[in-house]
């Protein structure tokens, strides 16, 4: 059996005839080839899946593929116009919030839903806003504080920057 | 590891939903938000030859508030329970249970009804649903019929939902008036699920002694269990009286046959329990008493 789904990715419409069984994360990375959604341990633990559905963070190896149809789906790839950071990655860039980078298209968008709701976290808030994402190199010291940082580059009406070269 | 393959079905309605069951027989599930069902077909647990989708069937959803108490639509998400107004005013220990649910992300997109329909033995919901004396309700073949959080349970994954029942909405009377609540659990550090979760819903009255509770636990057997005896203990206790308190909390494991397995032996279960008990009707006398009432 195969059904038909029409979903908005990173603002572009996509068509495709799927098996049901297919993975959120899986028609992302093979279909589309939006690689920024990893598969880290696929049992809803580590949050390296992570990706914006309907604005809302969720964890793309646990929703079909067809569960997303008529959604509107944003992974790392969308979060800012090609060749610019949004805000939430520049700070990951500055405070080095970053070691391996697996979870790092992860940490980032739930960042971003994380300061959507709470614009000013403590550092203890933003510990537990990131509970569903795992750094497996245990780097979370620097992610709190670009977390931080994140939130005062927004506060102030930080807009997507192009890339330093 | 995929799920295995299998059909699948999006009705738009529930008397949809309970003709797809009744035409696929046995080997079908619900889908609702995915995050119990999903994970055991990943695992090969559950290998359903078709998928019913009842995701988008809106008589599912909403907060409504009732005769006696609210009616939460069996679609709500942990994250709307953990924020709805109208739950946090009748029925914050619900709420509170909520927020301890998996993750934000799968707060996002798993549901009560999926919850509780999945009945893992290691559930947050349950506690809180005994002690709140809920009511699940089942729509079937031949209608509507209510089930007794005491009758709901019936032994690891398995409630006493019929293969053809959808689970609707479930009904909560309001919680006492100055009632205080406590959901305490020792999570497991890789799956956050439940190795020993007690809550507590009990009323301080105006002459300090506790007038009513009700203690309601989980992850330690099977089923979820009522510590009735725990309960009537600590009625008629006076409020501040820990050595009470502590007698009562005791008796939270009292004829319950407890999982011996790699994530706690069964001592060391029972041990957690009492001690999570003490902790939550402390906290429950705390915030009875933070209201006022005596």
């Amino acid at each position: 059996m195969e059904v038909s789904i029409t979903l908005r990715v990173n603002g572009v419409e996509r068509r495709a005839s799927v098996e049901p069984r297919l993975l959120l994360v899986q028609f992302l990375r093979d279909n589309l080839g939006l690689t920024g959604a990893h598969i880290g341990c696929e049992t809803s633990q580590c949050g390296a899946c992570s990706v914006l559905l309907d604005g809302e963070i969720v964890k793309s190896c646990t929703v079909l593929a067809v569960q997303a149809d008529g959604t509107e789906i944003t992974t790392i790839e969308g979060l800012a116009p090609a060749g610019t950071l949004h805000p939430v990655q520049e700070a990951f860039w500055d405070q080095h919030g970053v070691q391996c980078g697996f979870c790092t298209p992860g940490m980032v968008l739930s960042t971003v839903a994380l300061l959507a709701d709470n614009p000013h976290p403590r550092d203890d808030e933003i510990r537990h806003g990131l509970e569903g994402n795992i750094c497996r190199c245990t780097g979370y010291h620097n992610i709190v504080l670009s977390v931080r940082k994140a939130a005062e580059m927004l506060e102030a009406g930080a807009q997507p920057e192009p890339i330093a070269r | 590891m995929n799920p295995s393959s299998f059909d699948y079905y999006r009705p738009e309605s529930i008397s949809e939903a309970i003709a797809l069951l009744q035409e696929h027989g046995e080997n079908v599930k619900l889908l609702a938000g995915g995050h119990s069902l999903l994970p055991i077909m990943k695992l090969r647990l559950a290998e359903p030859d078709a998928l019913i989708d009842i995701g988008r069937i809106d008589a599912l959803r909403g907060v409504a508030k009732v005769a006696d108490g609210i009616s939460i639509g069996a679609l709500t998400t942990h994250r709307q329970i953990a924020v709805d107004p109208l739950i946090e005013r009748h029925a914050p220990l619900l709420a509170v249970t909520a927020s301890h649910v998996g993750d934000r992300q799968v707060r996002a997109r798993g549901t009560l009804g999926g919850a509780l329909a999945h009945a893992d033995a290691a559930a947050d919901y349950p506690a809180a649903i005994l002690a709140l004396n809920a009511a699940m309700v089942a729509e079937g073949p031949s209608g509507e019929r209510k089930i007794a959080s005491s009758d709901f349970f019936l032994d690891f994954l398995t409630t006493a939902l019929e293969p053809t029942d959808v689970l609707t909405r479930i009904e909560i009377p309001a919680q006492p008036d100055g009632a205080g609540w406590s959901y305490r659990k020792l999570a497991n550090q890789a799956s956050g699920y439940a190795i020993v979760g007690v809550a507590v819903l009990l009323v301080a009255g105006a002459d300090g002694k506790i007038s009513e509770a009700r203690i309601g636990g989980t992850g330690m057997a099977a089923v979820p269990w009522r510590a009735t005896d725990a309960e009537q203990a600590l009625v008629g206790a006076a409020a501040d009286d820990d050595a009470a308190i502590t007698t009562a909390a005791n008796l939270v494991d009292l004829d319950i046959e407890a999982l011996d397995d790699l994530h706690g032996s069964a001592e060391y279960r029972r041990r957690v329990a009492r001690g999570l008990a003490r902790r939550a009707i402390q906290e429950a006398i705390a915030t009875s008493s933070a209201q006022g009432r005596w």
